[in-house]
Parts: C-alpha cells; sequence; structure tokens
C-alpha cells in the first residue's frame, strides 16, 4: 500500500514533464509528421530556448519577454538548418546535425561559457512562470496545460490556412505541390523554422522546470519527442484526422511516456540505462511497421497487384 | 501559345553515361491545340514535357509560354501557367490529404497563399460542383483521404485540379498508361470534355497509337529527340496505325521500337 502510495506521488511531477516534453514533441510533429523530415536540430535548439531564456530571466528581463526571445531564438536555428537544406542542397538530416553542432557553441557562448546556468528557486520564485518546486506542481500542470491547448489551437488554425496546407501539401508530395505552385524550398524552411521556435519555448520552460539551463540538457532531445509522437500515434483512434486531437494525442504520448518513464525510475532501473531504454523502445516502434510487412505479410502479392 | 526554340539539353555531362538527349529541338503550339506526342523508348517525349514544365533546365535554348519567357522560371513560378498530369496517379495528388484540400491548393496555383482559412463553405460548394462533373460519384467523398480512392478516381480529380485554374498550357505525360483499359477510356474521355470546354491548349504523350489518332487536331511524332513527324487538322483525320507506323519505319528508318504502343 504503501508503496503504491509512493508511486502515485511521483505521477503528477511526470505529469508535468510529460506536458513539457509534448509541448516539444509537438513541434518536433510539424517535421517529422508534416513536412516528412527528420530534423536533428532540436536537440540544440531545445538547449538554446532554455540558455536564452535563462541568461535574460537572471539578468533581470521579465519571463514573458525572455521567452519570447527564447521562441525566436529557436526559430532563428531552424532558419539555419532550412537554408542549410534548401540553399546548399545539403540533406535534411545532416543540416540539423551540422546546426545541433553549432548551437553547441553557440549555447556556451550565451551561457557565457558557464555548463550550467541556475534559475534559484528562492530568489525567482515570482518572476518565473512555473518553478521546480513540488509544492505548485499542480499549479505548473494548469499553466502548462493551456500553454499546450494555445500551441495546440494556434497550429489548428495555421495548417488551415491557404499557407499552412501549402506545407502540408509539401510533405506529402512535393512534386505535386511544385506542380501546384507551391515553393517547396519556402515552406520547408518556415517548418523548421516554425517547429524549432516551439521546441526552444519548450526549453524555456523546461529550464524554469528544472531550476537551470543546462548545456546537455537536449541530448536525445528527439528520441524523447519520436517516443512522444509515435505512443500518440497509438493513441489517436485511425480514424479520426481532425489536426488538433492528433496533437493533442503526441501531448498525451509524452506524458505516458513520463508516467512510464517515473515507473520505471521507482521500480530502482539505474539511471544510467534510462538513455538506453528510450532509444530501444522508439527503435522497436520505428521498426514494427516495416518487420511486419516485409516478414509477416501474406497479402504481398495483392499488394502489388494494387500498385501496378 | 507554347514556343520551344531550339532547345539542346544533355545528361550526364561529361561521364560516360552522357546521354544528349535534344540537340536543337522546337515545336510552336498554337492557342486552342491539343497536340497528341507518340514516339518509341527514349525518344524524348517524357523529357520534353519536363523541360516545359521546368523539372528539368535546358542547356540551350528557350521555352515561352503566351510570348512570356519561362525559360529560366523555377518549376512553381510557372505553375501559373501550366496543368500537370502524371503517369502515377499517386504523383499528381497529395494522398494523405483530403479530396477537398487536395482541390483547394490547386484551386490556389499562381495566386499568393497567405493566412486566409483555406476552404470556406462556398469552396465546398464549389468543389461539389465540379466533382460531380465528372460523373464517379466523388461530390460525397470531400473529406476521403486522397490515397483512398482509385487510380482511375485520383487521375480523374488531378485533371479537374490541372484544369481548374484554366492554364495556358496542359500537359499529360501518359496520364493514362496505368489504368486498366476502361478506366482509361473514361479518363481520356473526361480529359476530351475539359480541353474542349475550358478551350485549354494541351500537350498530351502517349504510348497508345489509336488514342493519338483519335484524340486532339494534331499529332506529332518523335524519334532520337527530334520530331519526325508532324501531322494535322483534315491530314490527321485520316491517319491510321498501320500508316503510322509505316510512316516512322520510312523517316526514321528503324522500326517502332516500343513494345507497349504495339500491344496496345
Amino acid at each position: 500500500m504503501q508503496v503504491i502510495l509512493q508511486w502515485l506521488g511521483t505521477l503528477p511531477g511526470a505529469a508535468g514533464q510529460g506536458l513539457v516534453w509534448g509541448l516539444m514533441a509537438i513541434g518536433l510533429y510539424i517535421t517529422y509528421k508534416v513536412l516528412d523530415l527528420a530534423d536533428l536540430t532540436v536537440d540544440g535548439s531545445i538547449c538554446t530556448g532554455a540558455a536564452v531564456c535563462a541568461v535574460l530571466l537572471t539578468s533581470g528581463v521579465n519571463i514573458w519577454l525572455a521567452m519570447l526571445c527564447a521562441l525566436l531564438a529557436g526559430m532563428l536555428a531552424g532558419l539555419v538548418t532550412g537554408w542549410l537544406h534548401t540553399v546548399f542542397g545539403i540533406p535534411a538530416i545532416l543540416a540539423g546535425i551540422l546546426t545541433q553542432l553549432m548551437l553547441w557553441s553557440v549555447n556556451l557562448l550565451v551561457m557565457s561559457g558557464s555548463a550550467i546556468v541556475p534559475i534559484t528557486r528562492l530568489k525567482y520564485a515570482d518572476k518565473v512562470l512555473i518553478t521546480s518546486g513540488d509544492t505548485d506542481i499542480y499549479r505548473t500542470i494548469v499553466i502548462l496545460a493551456v500553454f499546450v491547448s494555445v500551441i495546440v489551437a494556434a497550429l489548428y488554425w495555421f495548417f488551415g490556412t491557404d499557407f499552412g496546407a501549402s506545407l502540408r501539401a509539401t510533405g506529402n508530395n512535393p512534386e505535386m505541390s511544385r506542380a501546384q505552385g507551391i515553393n517547396t524550398n519556402l515552406t520547408k524552411v518556415f517548418g523548421l523554422s516554425l517547429s524549432n521556435g516551439i521546441v526552444a519555448l519548450a526549453g524555456a520552460l523546461l529550464a524554469q522546470q528544472q531550476g537551470a539551463a543546462e548545456i546537455n540538457m537536449g541530448r536525445g532531445a528527439i528520441v524523447i519527442g519520436l517516443a512522444a509522437i509515435i505512443i500518440g500515434e497509438a493513441l489517436c483512434p485511425r480514424l479520426v484526422t481532425n489536426f488538433a486531437i492528433r496533437l493533442l494525442c503526441v501531448a498525451g504520448g509524452a506524458i505516458i511516456y513520463w508516467f512510464v518513464f517515473q515507473t520505471v525510475v521507482f521500480l530502482g532501473l539505474p539511471s544510467e540505462l534510462l538513455k538506453m531504454l528510450s532509444a530501444l523502445v522508439v527503435a522497436c516502434f520505428l521498426g514494427i511497421p516495416y518487420v511486419k510487412k516485409t516478414y509477416f505479410s501474406k497479402k504481398k502479392k495483392t499488394e502489388v497487384k494494387r500498385h501496378a | 501559345m507554347l514556343e520551344i526554340k531550339n532547345i539542346c539539353k544533355t545528361f550526364n555531362a561529361g561521364t560516360v553515361n552522357e546521354k544528349c538527349v535534344f540537340d536543337g529541338l522546337s515545336l510552336k503550339l498554337e492557342e486552342g491545340d491539343f497536340v497528341t506526342v507518340i514516339g518509341g523508348n527514349g525518344a524524348g517525349k517524357s523529357t520534353m514535357l519536363n523541360i516545359v514544365s521546368g523539372a528539368y533546365t535546358p542547356d540551350e535554348g528557350s521555352i515561352s509560354i503566351d510570348g512570356v519567357d519561362v525559360t529560366r522560371l523555377p518549376e512553381y513560378k510557372r505553375a501559373k501557367y501550366i496543368g500537370r498530369v502524371f503517369q502515377d496517379p499517386r504523383m499528381g495528388t497529395a494522398t494523405d490529404m483530403w479530396v477537398e484540400e487536395n482541390l483547394a491548393v490547386a484551386d490556389r496555383r499562381g495566386m499568393r497563399r497567405g493566412l486566409r482559412w483555406s476552404i470556406t463553405n462556398k469552396d465546398r460548394a464549389r468543389y461539389k460542383q465540379v466533382l460531380s462533373t465528372l460523373g464517379l460519384g466523388l461530390e460525397d467523398r470531400l473529406s476521403t483521404k486522397m490515397g483512398l480512392l482509385s487510380g482511375g478516381q485520383r487521375q480523374a480529380v488531378t485533371l479537374l485540379m490541372a484544369a481548374m485554374k484554366k492554364p495556358k498550357l496542359l500537359l499529360l505525360d501518359e496520364h493514362t498508361a496505368a489504368l486498366d483499359p476502361k478506366t482509361a477510356a473514361k479518363v481520356l474521355e473526361i480529359t476530351d470534355k475539359l480541353i474542349s470546354e475550358n478551350k485549354l491548349t494541351a500537350l498530351m504523350v502517349t504510348h497508345n497509337m489509336r488514342d493519338a489518332i483519335t484524340h486532339g487536331n494534331r499529332l506529332i511524332m518523335m524519334h532520337g529527340g527530334r520530331i519526325i513527324l508532324d501531322i494535322r487538322g483534315e491530314e490527321k483525320k485520316k491517319l491510321t496505325v498501320e500508316a503510322l507506323l509505316e510512316q516512322f519505319s520510312k523517316t526514321s528508318g528503324s522500326e517502332f521500337a516500343s513494345d507497349r504502343a504495339l500491344l496496345s
């Protein structure tokens, strides 16, 4: 009984974590699902958002302004990846890796060379939006839920507009999009920029939640984001094509990810193994559709016929 | 309407795989021309369409549409003047988007795509109306994912999308080749209807000689990157497949080398 109560006690914290990472995963969804690009910039831009927010906040800037700057910094990072990809023809995945590496230096510069910029709770408790404290956890959850809802609503509107639809078309079928007069380079750059802006915003929230910006905080972020997307897609009934609901499912996926994560930690798995576990889980889920299709498909012949 | 002047195009220049497809290709289409294009394997039919659409840029020569030089214009900017339907039914539409969303994307061709809500009820009613002209029952499936439609239905919708903004030029690249004969006939019928109703200028590549003869007002035959036959008007109406094959071997000095064309 005691154990179960203890375990339940870890869940609100996990929900808080999950919502922040849910926001990050929603940003990633734009590149990974909508544009069909694997963008590794996010590992850097989440930290950029955290660093910009923490540095500005600790030098006396208003939290809202600090978060806006974090968002813009993330968008700039996405813009660089977009340029490398479209203007210089570097494959998206490599362009992302290059920007990520650049961001490592940028992030250190932003943090004036130190690996960590603390946002001490005693000093900044009334200046931050959310805190790292357990006592405020329900308040934190509500604020984060509002954040996620607002971003989802904004994205739902955006992807319903002419320009938003051209982004979706680009990810779906670039040849067709160009034939219909869509500048696919522009839509890709914009999508990457938007995505990294949201990821950096999540980074800014993460810094407040953890009570610090830290140079390594983005490592493996894409894997957590992908895990959230995959769980979210599994959550979402296939028939639901509503974009807003799909995005909310992704946020739900992130929360489930952190529930599982907390539970595994609670059960005593050494924390060194956690990243290994995340990566393996994502690898499994990414691999399952292929394995199913390649090794267990009886309908192979009819499939071929249908596409002929 | 369309003027192709002295186009040269070499692929893989400077390598062992160097292949010169065109060495001075020229073609002029008048307004309202519906030209069918036939030719053997590797004659350059698709490459010509891809150069006109901007998918490839020519090494030399120029392309102008309705007096506007588009040679250096990127593909997406040329789309303002050109409607296209591809051979592969999956190529012409966004498979994960709804039918109405696909139509809306085509409906904004040549316009600025801003932050206006993409599909209003007024648009929806209009899309319903144009879809009903196909006679395929698609007007009731506006919110079906494009990928769930059959190949023929998709080609029909792609045709609508291509013709929607009344392009100055319609490019059809073997757009019935992947369909079964009955569906192909239906799609061709829709093609004819759209072209005549909208008075479009069109260039249709086909491997089916009979289709090339029965459709359009002008027929060109390509071989080795050149136009070796150009038949129009009354003369075209009298053409037969046999006469065409004979003409081909006479002018090109070789047998017509396209299994698909001969079998269909």
